[in-house]
């Protein structure tokens, strides 16, 4: 294919890599927060973004739930289950080896992969919900993937806002500078913890709400989104929010671009290989300090 | 205000503290004074809760703080400033000391405190949107004594504020002292300048190996020979 700046299917590609980035931006909030917070990775993150989507799937198709209800109700049984994830898994362990925590958040993945594959069986199923398309200058974008943006947007702003502007979010923020002071604040940092995990929990259920009118539901699909998510993270800096901001955008054209000159598949190969060689170059991640 | 009976405290299966009793009474300065390694730290760390009580009492204006878990005894109005400070090194100035007013007490009269603050260190009003891990040592141990201004305390435990800063800073630390015993804070610091601490404060305990050896009036300390020579080399 030639190569023009003039053409609009150039543009049109670029623009909904944007999209698209503005999505992975905020799969990818939730698990640096964890991250940055409490030092763990959630290995079965992208899983509780498939519960959330099935949740508001059911409340919304079988239960007749209108809409918005179903996703606020998605966010807080997924703000739940994070906070679950924290107490009954993370918890327990939190002071032993970081392996331990790979390991048993990587077991949890395969144990919700596999009741969700018993629960609700290997079908795909569709929202069945439709925004249409609307058309910017020979450009067409789906109106899903516009909200979905907007959404993730507001959302990364929102978080800003609060850790910078409210007590908890600067307890939050100083937890993970010195843990063992915190007391001395008047702090518990067992109940710092546990809003944070049920905050990165209510994140993948913002992430479910965008998800599901993106894409088909099934058992999983936590698998399509889990690996670019935590690739995401480790290459803006696993736990700096600012990096995985930035590197959503840059993995997200990188997909958009392979799919526009080739495939989607290409666009993929080519995104783990930049991925590969960043992090020879800078294994610390774009902004990230620790190594 | 405080009292302590008979407390034990240690880390794990080491001992730092064996029947420890002392009194700091309203209004007054008492100096814990004592060689390295004498359980000084460990005191002002068992009276947080920090760490463990493992025997005796402690008790703030008559309510016990036996049972009192760590993050609830600030709200008896004990601020801890911690040894070698422990600022939040990539928050700012100004949400360190937000930190310090967590409580939900404390909340409602952030800015009157943050006012206060500031005039008691000027310093800290130039700074506050520095991080705090940049500053120099003078200036972050400033910040940290503001952060424990900041929950309104009304008894200050300092652990050892000269720590680690240079000879003319270690002047101002003490004159920051003296000034925050004038605003009518009660005080209780660990230190082993000793020689410079007891000319701040009204009382001293000498404590050596986790037990008290001695106490007295600043005054009959800095004159008891036996303190002199192993303590000030004089």
């Amino acid at each position: 294919m030639e190569f023009s700046l003039l053409d609009p299917f150039l543009w049109e590609t670029v623009i909904q890599g944007l999209l698209f980035g503005g999505v992975l931006a905020l799969l990818s909030l939730g698990l640096n927060i964890i991250f940055g917070v409490i030092d763990v990775v959630w290995i079965c993150y992208a899983e509780l973004i498939m519960l959330g989507m099935y949740t508001i799937y059911f409340l919304y198709t079988d239960f007749g739930v209108p809409l918005p209800l179903a996703f606020l109700a998605g966010i807080l049984v997924v703000a739940v289950l994070g906070a679950l994830l924290h107490h009954l898994v993370i918890r327990p362990i939190l002071h032993t080896e970081p392996i331990n925590q790979l390991l048993v958040t990587g077991g949890v993945l395969f144990f919700l992969q596999g009741l969700a594959t018993m629960m609700f069986s290997v079908e795909f199923r569709n929202l069945g919900v439709s925004f249409g398309s609307v058309s910017v200058a020979e450009m067409y974008f789906p109106v899903s993937r516009i909200i979905a943006f907007s959404v993730s947007i507001v959302a990364v702003v929102a978080l800003w806002l609060f850790l910078k502007k409210t007590y908890l979010g600067t307890a939050i923020r100083a937890i993970s500078q010195d843990r063992d002071v915190m007391p001395l604040m008047g702090v518990s940092p067992r109940k710092i913890y546990l809003v944070t995990s049920a905050l990165g929990g209510g994140l993948a259920g913002l992430g479910a709400c965008l998800l599901v009118l993106l894409y088909d539901i099934h058992p999983a699909i936590g698998l399509t989104f889990g690996p670019i998510t935590f690739m995401v993270c480790v290459l803006g800096g696993l736990g700096n929010m600012i990096g995985g901001f930035i590197a959503a955008f840059i993995f997200a054209e990188f997909i958009a671009l392979g799919g526009f000159y080739a495939e989607v598949e290409w666009g993929y190969v080519l995104a783990f290989v930049f991925f590969i060689v960043m992090m020879f170059i800078r294994p610390q991640g774009i902004l990230g300090s620790k190594s | 205000m405080l009292t302590l009976e008979n407390v034990s405290a240690g880390y794990g299966t080491f001992q730092a503290l064996f029947g420890v009793s002392l009194e700091v009474r309203a209004g007054e300065a008492v100096a814990v004074i004592g060689p390295n390694g004498a359980g000084k730290t460990s005191l002002l760390r068992v009276i947080s809760k920090v760490i463990p009580l493992n025997g005796g009492h402690i008790a703030m204006e008559g309510q016990s703080l036996d049972s009192v878990p760590a993050h609830r005894v600030i709200e008896l109005g004990i601020a801890h400033v911690p040894e070698h400070r422990r600022l939040f090194p990539r928050l700012t100035v100004e949400e360190n000391l937000r930190m310090g007013a967590f409580i939900n007490g404390a909340r409602s009269r952030f800015d009157e405190r943050l006012a206060f603050v500031y005039e008691l260190f000027p310093r800290m009003k130039e700074r506050r949107h520095q991080l705090a891990g940049t500053m120099s040592g003078g200036e972050q141990q400033m910040c940290a004594i503001g952060r424990g201004l900041m929950s309104g305390p009304k008894l200050l435990l300092l652990d050892e504020p000269s720590a680690g800063l240079a000879p003319v800073i270690v002047q101002q630390v003490f004159d920051l002292v003296r000034r925050i015993r004038q605003e009518g804070y009660t005080v209780l610091i660990v230190e082993q300048n000793i020689q410079q601490v007891l000319k701040v404060v009204d009382r001293a305990y000498l404590l050596e190996v986790g037990r008290i050896k001695m106490s007295g009036a600043s005054q009959e300390l800095l004159e008891n020979d036996e303190v002199r020579r192993a303590y000030i080399g004089l």
